[in-house]
């Protein structure tokens, strides 16, 4: 008995604004005679929108009538409404996430995109989207070869480390197509990461040499951080930080709309406005594609398709709700360690009196690790130790476990906690992410929840 | 071909196969190509480290594989012994050892009893199936469904009658289920059935049951639902695999196809106080439908 969720996948990126519509299955695994094991099973993109230039009202402002004109013409072209739309995420980008009103921007399309569409940005997130979306993370989980995913934009290169089919690290450089921008034989823009880089500015006449010098700083850094030379990469192309390379032969893997320039450069250098071509010629030449190198299945839709199809998650099939309305957005995540779920008072208690200080009020989620196949005794003794401080935070109380164990948990603390509770479990909460999640499939045996690495302040 | 020539062909693949140039290994030359152990364990008077407590699925003894972590990586996806590497045509002797340990784990589980301690710690009511003897439970199935008069009684004065549901453990083919198993997960259906306003009552412990004897509860009891807790038959995975089977309206002779079933409760499967909080939310859904197996899909997909 499969069942459908339609799902949207939008992307306003530092260049472009592109949207997808895709169906996601989902099945139970299990067979008839065991407990239920739903997954998602299938992931089928249905609509893919053209892709626009994301408008923009100065350097520093997105255009949000612009950008919600171009989301409502797409929903109008694909011939969907936001009520049919069960879940998906809104994702700013790059460069745009820097943008004064992008939040502004966000909670709008949200608002609009569908009941349970999540809005976020941030690096860590992205770069897993597109590795998932390129189809890296597929190849690498067949192969079994380590890869090295680079998602490479127009502001930003979001990279992704894949070993034994996991991403395992995650890292972001300000390395882009559009860090400046060309028109009638002059440069018209040129991004602030590249100020202590080049003298190059706004205004000057487009000089190829001195581009090149600049793209090559740019393949440097991308050569720097697959491990391919030994340069250091300047501070200011820094988004977040490097991934640490484990030894060995690592596979580079590119997607972006730089990814398409690589292997066909077209006759005309600024066939873009912009250094995208020099870029991926420059890739081209470089020690990345010396040896093997892979480009994603998809390309300059890497990203938006990730968001459409791999944002959303499945939670484990044995869960407990009671008097919980969905969805629930937004939630901050309070990790707790092995060792402080033995003792979760005192570290709760430090916890959220943290969380109250940069989030106010509002409910929270507790991650706990979990304990494997607990006796009935254990299981009782966590859940009377929860029960005691789940009353400081507010309604609904969600706890989700790594282990197999929360509907159990949830029955328990049900008779020593008022008020709406959700358990859930399969599912593994970082520190520092953000929880929401949709109304249950297959009449409440799963929830479709999207972890969130950065909501933007 | 005559039976001369048959002999000089096979005479001359012999020679093919050997060639004329090896020569014959004589017993006083012969050297084991393991290293001899320096004291064995047992003369030490220590203990043997138990094999059984490595775990297959992390267990990789293949020697310079072309890619180890990836073969590992599968292995974490099952508890098939995969990866086991070989002594010549053979099995490592290690490999060999663990099969027969849990060939004899699972053969311990089927004929160990689990004992009256068991049901008096826990507050069981005690009683046995018409089976003499686990010899006899194992041949006649037929006997471990029914009880004879006096645990009839017993039943019959200690359960209540007509209650929604009557929960039983029940020994099955594996005491070791049972004892792994059985208690965390009536627990958790007991807790499980009261967060829905129903009472789990009195429990009832089984020895030499079938899943049959929980028929011949409810021909005693007229329960609503019994819902039976039995050891299956072990394998060589695990000896500790448990099911819940359930069942509306139960009374002797009702078809299997009545009844609902949670297999593979154990460690390393559904986790016991898991299960039983999923079994709890299916009780209540099979009181609601007043059907059960079958008859409980069929009025889902309806």
């Amino acid at each position: 008995m499969a069942e459908q969720l339609n799902s949207v996948g939008i992307d306003v990126g530092t260049s472009t604004t592109q949207l997808i519509f895709s169906r996601l299955t989902v099945e139970n695994r299990a067979t008839a005679y065991s407990v239920p094991d739903m997954q998602i099973s299938g992931r089928e993109v249905i609509y893919r929108s053209p892709i626009s230039f994301t408008p923009l009202l100065s350097e520093t402002r997105l255009d949000a009538p612009g950008i919600r004109e171009i989301v409502a013409r797409e929903y109008r072209n694909a011939g969907v409404r936001p009520a049919d739309i069960a879940t998906g995420a809104i994702i700013i980008t790059g460069e745009t996430a820097r943008k004064e009103n992008a939040r502004a921007v966000l909670e709008e399309l949200k608002t609009f995109a569908g009941e349970f569409v999540v809005a976020t940005a941030g690096p860590d997130l992205e770069s897993v989207l597109a590795a998932k979306g390129a189809g890296a993370e597929a190849y690498a989980r067949q192969t079994g070869k380590p890869i090295l995913h680079m998602d490479i934009g127009g502001g930003t290169s979001n990279l992704a480390l894949i070993e034994g089919g996991k991403i395992t690290q995650t890292g972001c450089l300000n390395v882009g197509g559009r860090l400046i921008r060309t028109g009638n034989g002059a440069i018209t823009y040129v991004s602030p990461v590249l100020r202590s880089l080049c003298a190059l500015r706004a205004g000057m006449p487009v000089e190829l040499t001195a581009l090149e010098n600049v793209v090559q700083q740019l393949v440097h850094a991308l050569e720097s951080a697959a491990g391919r030379n030994a340069l250091p990469v300047p501070e200011s192309l820094l988004t977040n930080r490097l991934i640490s390379l484990p030894p060995g032969q690592i596979i580079p893997s590119f997607s972006g709309g730089v990814a398409d320039l690589i292997d066909h450069s077209p006759a005309d250098d600024f066939a873009y406005g912009d250094i995208g071509v020099l870029l991926g010629r420059a890739i081209r030449k470089s020690a990345l594609c010396a040896g093997q190198y892979l480009l994603g299945r998809e390309t300059i839709r890497a990203t938006v398709i990730g968001a459409g199809c791999h944002s959303t998650q499945l939670s484990g099939s044995t869960v407990f709700a009671r008097n919980v309305a969905f969805p629930l957005q937004n939630l901050p995540v309070i990790c707790l360690t092995e060792q402080e779920q033995n003792a979760p008072a005192a570290a709760l208690h430090r916890r959220i009196h943290v969380l109250r200080q940069r989030w106010e009020t509002g409910p929270a989620a507790i991650f706990l690790p979990g304990l494997l196949s607990p006796s009935y005794d254990a299981l009782l003794d966590l859940a009377q130790r929860l029960a005691k401080i789940l009353p400081e935070l507010p309604a609904p109380r969600v706890i989700v476990t790594g282990t197999d164990m929360a509907k159990a948990l949830g029955q328990a603390l049900a008779t020593q906690v008022t008020g709406p509770l959700l358990c859930l479990d399969g599912l593994s909460l970082p520190e520092e992410s953000f929880l929401d999640v949709a109304a249950p499939v297959s009449g409440g045996v799963a929830y479709p929840v999207v972890i969130k690495s950065l909501v933007l302040q | 071909m005559n039976q001369e020539e048959l002999k000089t062909l096979v005479a001359q693949m012999l020679r093919e196969m050997s060639p004329a140039a090896e020569p014959q290994v004589k017993g006083s030359e012969y050297r084991p190509t393991a290293p001899v152990p320096q004291a064995s364990a047992a003369s030490s008077g220590e203990s043997l480290p138990d094999i059984t407590e490595i775990d297959l699925r992390k267990q990789y003894l293949v020697e310079n594989p072309a890619d180890g972590p990836a073969f590992r990586r599968l292995k974490e996806k099952t508890p098939a012994r995969l990866g086991v590497g070989r002594a010549g045509p053979r099995y490592k002797t290690i490999t060999q050892l663990r099969f027969r340990a849990d060939h004899a784990a699972a053969q311990d589980s089927v004929f160990t009893q689990i004992g009256p301690e068991f049901a008096k710690e826990n507050g069981l009511i005690p009683v046995k199936t018409c089976c003499e003897s686990r010899e006899q439970y194992l041949t006649r199935p037929d006997l471990g469904r029914k009880f004879d008069e006096e645990n009839s009684a017993i039943i019959q004065k200690h359960l209540p009658k007509h209650a929604k549901v009557q929960l039983i453990i029940g020994d099955g083919l594996s005491s070791a289920a049972i004892l792994a198993n059985g208690m965390d997960c009536a627990k958790a259906i007991a807790q499980g059935l009261q967060a829905q306003g129903l009472e789990a009552g009195p429990i009832l412990y089984v020895e030499n049951a079938r899943v049959g004897a929980g028929d011949y509860v409810g021909d005693l009891t007229g329960c609503q639902v019994v819902c039976i807790l039995v050891g299956e038959r072990p394998g060589l995975v695990t000896a500790e695999s448990m099911s819940a089977y359930i069942t509306y309206e139960p009374h002797t002779g009702i078809p299997e196809s009545k009844r609902t079933v949670v297999s593979n409760i154990h460690r390393q499967g559904t986790p016991a106080v898991e299960a039983g909080a999923h079994i709890a939310q299916l009780l209540t859904k099979i009181l609601q439908a007043k059907a059960s197996g079958v008859d409980l899909l069929r009025g889902e997909a309806s």
